[in-house]
């Protein structure tokens, strides 16, 4: 069974909202529920959308400043007392800059820190290609231990953000800072470690994660006006993948295309092939970055111009096909 | 204990830390030698801990900073109490608990793993904040770094952080051994005026002679009675101090004595460079 999405699903009038903001909904939900829960910025406090905390909590709230590497130390010596310390930056700073300090500090020392990366992805857009984070979702669930998680909207981030402090262990959350399609609802399903069939289908699945999930939704819509009827999953919790949910529609499908705003080198859609190759391969195509940096521009001719819009998926599911 | 039983302590954990790495065939020689007269203060005449309850809430929080000095460590945890004094022999060997570099999930005793320099501060320093401006509680933090580590800028990320949030909880001990892998720290990258360099971040700091037991504890003393600032005490050590050939020489940062050198070494320490006459002889 498909889950409940938003009712205007393709209306032009959905609304909209940066997934960032859903991290801020889930910290003030977090402030009230849990005194443990502490947030460090790295002076980044309202881009981020921590400054709604810093202002409702202000000692459970720590400005680091521009130094990520003592956020992750700071973090682990905070965990190590008790605390659930949500380090949180830009994704090209932390976990970009300072992975050493997360993988000792935090993975290896089994310390119980969250690491936010906001801003991540191409459609950063004008900032250029040193503020596109393409590659936090390689170097973070290459570590032992370590859960990533890819919301598709700011409701499914705050669900993110609420989960990750309920679970022990350190938990990365990628975070967007454009507007996207806000096209989940307060009751579709969210849990850690499963994905979730957002349309049946027979004929070719298509696997997403973050913004690429609605534009996979959209290029299902489209397929299906020419007889082409894709399953399109979630796969917000791309460690631990849920590999049952995947093998089952793949088993269905035969042809499968990952779609994310990431390098493809290591992302989602590999993960996504490390478990079909083990357990049922089939034919995949892989929608993301392709082994290249970005460059200035606004978000949706980034997005268009380097392939990873509900177009290229479209074009990749069309392509997968003749390969089954 | 007195200081003279502090002193016979010391002497024994350099015994140890000798015969460890002999045994393990790799491992650091130098800093660990060099820093056991100050793990010795910490543990026996600073530190508040319980190695029956090593997560006692109130206990004084150690971070070692530099993980490759680790022998000092285990030993001295050892002598201390928070595990069997026979597993030392197992150093660096396959099922062990005293890995290369500390892993605290495994050891009693171990707060922090460490190994990539420049780490530990800022670890000391999250626990001195929730310790002094969330929680509340007495307890304080010491963090044992070394003069190289200086040279990560992590460090002085830490270091500031420190000195912002006047975290008088904290207590760091530097080992000033002026050695590093490739030579001399002033020669490889100078890190002199250290002492104006954490006065310039908002530190207390205070300079020891680093085998002058009593020193260390009336330092240590001292950073407790002090009320605005986290403290920083120099500790002027020599790299390898117990064993003669050893003593001063870069070259045993990063190795260990072999059979035959351990037991020369061993054999200065038991008769404490040959004033006394070992009863092993």
């Amino acid at each position: 069974m498909s889950v409940k999405l938003a009712d205007n699903l393709f209306s032009s009038d959905i609304k909209q909202a940066p997934i960032r903001n859903g991290y801020g909904d889930g910290l003030l939900i977090l402030g009230k529920e849990n005194p443990n829960v502490v947030v460090l910025c790295c002076d980044l406090t309202e881009s981020t959308r921590s400054l709604d905390f810093a202002k409702a909590y202000p000692d459970r709230f720590v400005e680091v400043g521009v130094a990520e590497q003592n956020l992750a130390g700071l973090g682990a010596g905070m965990a190590h007392e008790g605390k659930i310390p949500f380090i949180t930056s830009y994704a090209v700073f932390s976990p970009g800059r300072n992975w050493d300090q997360i993988r000792v500090a935090i993975c290896y020392s089994g310390n119980n820190v969250k690491i936010i990366g906001s801003h991540a992805g191409i459609s950063v857009g004008p900032d250029g290609a040193t503020h596109q984070a393409l590659e936090d979702i390689a170097i973070t669930r290459v570590l032992p231990r370590m859960t990533v998680l890819v919301p598709c909207d700011a409701i499914e981030a705050r669900k993110a953000t609420v989960a990750a402090a309920k679970i022990q262990g350190p938990v990365y959350i990628r975070l967007a800072r454009e507007k996207t399609p806000q096209f989940t609802t307060d009751e579709t399903p969210f849990e850690i470690g499963k994905a979730f069939v957002y349309r049946e289908g027979k004929d070719c699945t298509v696997a997403a994660a973050g913004p690429q999930v609605y534009y996979a939704l959209q290029a299902a819509n489209e397929l299906a006006k020419e007889g082409i009827e894709c399953e399109v999953l979630n796969m917000v919790s791309v460690k631990p993948m849920d590999e049952r949910t995947l093998i089952e529609s793949v088993k269905k499908t035969g042809a499968i295309v990952s779609a994310e705003e990431h390098q493809i080198t290591g992302g989602v859609g590999s993960a996504i092939a490390e478990v079909l190759s083990r357990n049922f391969p089939v034919p995949q195509e892989f929608v993301g970055m392709p082994d290249s940096f970005g460059e200035s521009g606004e978000p949706n001719e980034l997005i268009a111009k380097w392939g990873m819009d509900g177009k290229a998926i479209f074009n990749a599911v069309k392509k997968v096909l003749k390969r089954k | 204990m007195d200081i003279r039983e502090l002193e016979q302590k010391a002497n024994e954990i350099r015994q140890d830390i000798v015969k460890m790495l002999v045994t393990a065939k790799s491992g650091h020689s130098a800093g660990p030698l060099g820093m056991t007269d100050v793990f010795t203060a910490l543990y026996f005449g600073v530190m508040q801990y319980d190695p029956q309850n090593p997560a006692w809430p109130q206990r004084d929080r150690f971070v070692l900073s530099c993980g490759h000095i680790c022998p000092v460590w285990y030993a001295t945890l050892a002598h201390a109490g928070f595990f069997p004094h026979h597993e030392l022999a197992t150093l660096r060997k396959l099922g062990t608990r005293l890995h290369g570099h500390p892993h605290n999930e495994v050891l009693p005793g171990a707060e922090n793993s460490s190994g990539p320099l420049g780490q530990g501060l800022s670890q000391a320093a999250g626990m001195a904040y929730v310790g002094l401006k969330m929680d509340h509680k007495p307890w304080r933090v010491y963090c044992v770094m070394s003069d190289g580590e200086q040279e990560e800028g992590q460090i002085w990320e830490a270091a500031m952080f420190a000195g912002k949030n006047n975290l008088r909880n904290l207590t760091a001990l530097m080992d000033r051994n002026n050695i590093q892998i490739d030579g001399y720290t002033e020669e490889v990258m100078p890190l002199e005026p250290l002492r104006a360099k954490y006065e310039a971040f908002g530190w207390t700091v205070l300079e020891v002679d680093g085998h002058n037991i009593r020193e260390i504890i009336d330092a240590c003393n001292k950073a407790k009675a002090i009320a605005e600032n986290p403290t920083l005490i120099i500790c002027h050590t020599i790299p390898g101090k117990g064993v003669d050939f050893m003593e001063y020489d870069y070259k045993w940062h990063g190795i260990p004595p072999d059979g035959k050198q351990g037991h020369e070494a061993l054999k200065e320490l038991r008769t404490l460079g040959g004033k006394i006459r070992s009863e092993h002889e």
